[in-house]
């Protein structure tokens, strides 16, 4: 173990290793970019479907379920039956990289709307806002803590499967983890771990600021009266 | 697209789900044995609560196949490294899950208890897990499901079980075995999922009364 340990710092020590079209900042690059694109695709098909489930409640059964889906399929083979059907492109990662976000993304979305308190939707139909100004100026802001709780756990997933594009010949950190393990290499494996770690920790980390700011004030201090 | 296929080879594949079944079954019981005490002493001694969840939280960032190739030093490329691997993915949900469930314990029923003498030792076990049980259910039922899908990944290292089927028919570009791995792995899943749930509906009659 020790050895490896040594075998890993060395890897990372070597400065070859960060230049290049097959260095650590290009393989970062790549895999951002599977990440990232996917995720914001996963936000814009899952959020609209979540917000409405929530809104009219017709569907909660689905919204509700939907995640036991997204866990139970198995990512590699997606990637695999995609592959097939459209041969050697980017398509089978992000086909599976959003549909393994997808599900986690509506179901938080939706039991953010499902916890938005019934007094308060009745205040504000009340007030005379109709069915648009309470999704969009009461209940949406109201359930972004749990809508971006779903968002960062889809992240965190969509990074470290993000590895599986290396399997179908494409780069990003999987690449180290691929290579590693045919060549019997365990730092570089070690290594390629390590990266996606930190990047999933890092993205994850940023979201929680974002989830910060995009929380409406008041629920905040709400928030933090009640844990007091 | 070759359909036969399927019948063709319903033995074999019989044969596999169950493999699937049974190291997902093995993972998950093992995950278990070790989160309940785990959990237990998150919740006694609030110091190793952080640790424990902060150790679980940064294991659910690696990617699977680095972690079965990373124990592969240790067992090899055998059934025990699947097992091991996936173990260690069921603890991030099951140790937070018992950590969660002991804590959504009200404290004037453990007071309660202990007025009427109970010790420690007995107001864990029959008190306080039990009424954890339902959180912990919902942790079991989540690392269940995810434990069948992420059994596949093992076919990189040879014990994928329905995972297999995955990577031959990558090799032979041939979509009839993925297509088969796919839906059996998700029935797989369903039918786990469901029958958890009737355990626990069993196990917490109390959580029917009175409504």
């Amino acid at each position: 173990m020790g050895e490896l340990i040594a075998d890993v710092v060395r890897w990372f020590a070597d400065a070859t290793r960060w230049s290049g079209p097959e260095g650590v900042v290009q393989r970062l690059l790549e895999h951002l970019q599977y990440s990232l694109l996917s995720t914001v695709v996963a936000v814009l098909i899952a959020l609209p479907i979540g917000l409405l489930i929530g809104h009219t409640g017709k569907g909660a059964f689905f919204a509700i379920n939907l995640a036991s889906f997204g866990r139970a399929l198995p990512t590699v083979g997606v990637v695999i039956l995609v592959f097939l059907v459209s041969g050697l492109n980017l398509w089978p990662v992000y086909v599976a990289l959003v549909v393994l976000a997808i599900p986690v993304i509506v179901t938080n979305t939706y039991a953010g709307m499902a916890a938005v308190d019934h007094d308060v939707r009745d205040a504000a139909r009340g007030t005379g806002l109709n069915g648009w100004q309470v999704l969009f100026q009461i209940e949406l802001p109201l359930a972004v803590p749990l809508i971006m709780n779903g968002v960062r756990l889809a992240v965190v997933q969509v990074v470290a499967t993000a590895t599986i594009a290396a399997y179908i010949s494409f780069g990003g950190f999987g690449r180290y983890v691929f290579d590693g393990f045919a060549q019997n290499d365990l730092a570089q494996v070690f290594g390629g771990a390590v990266l996606i770690a930190v990047l999933a920790i890092a993205l994850d980390l940023a979201l929680s600021g974002l989830q910060r700011a995009l929380t409406p004030r008041g629920l905040a201090l709400q928030r933090r009266r009640s844990n007091r | 697209m070759r359909w036969s296929w399927i019948p063709d080879h319903a033995g074999d594949l019989a044969m596999t789900t169950l493999e699937h079944s049974a190291i997902a079954a093995v993972a998950v019981l093992c995950g278990l044995v070790l989160a309940l005490p785990l959990g237990v002493l998150a919740v006694r001694f609030p110091v190793l609560k952080g640790a424990v969840l902060g150790i679980s939280g940064v294991l659910f960032t690696i990617p699977s196949l680095a972690l079965f190739i990373l124990l592969l030093p240790l067992t090899g490329l055998s059934y025990e490294t699947a097992v091991l691997g996936l173990t260690v993915y069921t603890l991030v949900v099951l140790v937070r899950n018992t950590v969660e469930g002991l804590a959504s314990v009200p404290p004037h029923v453990r007071e309660a208890a202990r007025a009427m003498g109970y010790g420690g030792t007995r107001t864990l076990l029959t008190v306080e897990l039990p009424l954890a049980l339902p959180v912990i259910m919902a942790g079991v039922r989540v690392a269940t499901v995810m434990t069948i899908s992420l059994v596949s990944v093992a076919g990189f290292i040879g014990h994928g079980a329905l995972g297999q089927l995955f990577i031959d028919g990558f090799q032979r570009d041939f979509a009839v075995p993925v297509i088969a791995g796919v839906v059996i792995t998700l029935l797989l899943a369903l039918v786990a999922d469901l029958a958890l749930v009737a355990t626990q509906h069993a196990l917490t009659p109390w959580t029917r009364r009175g409504r």
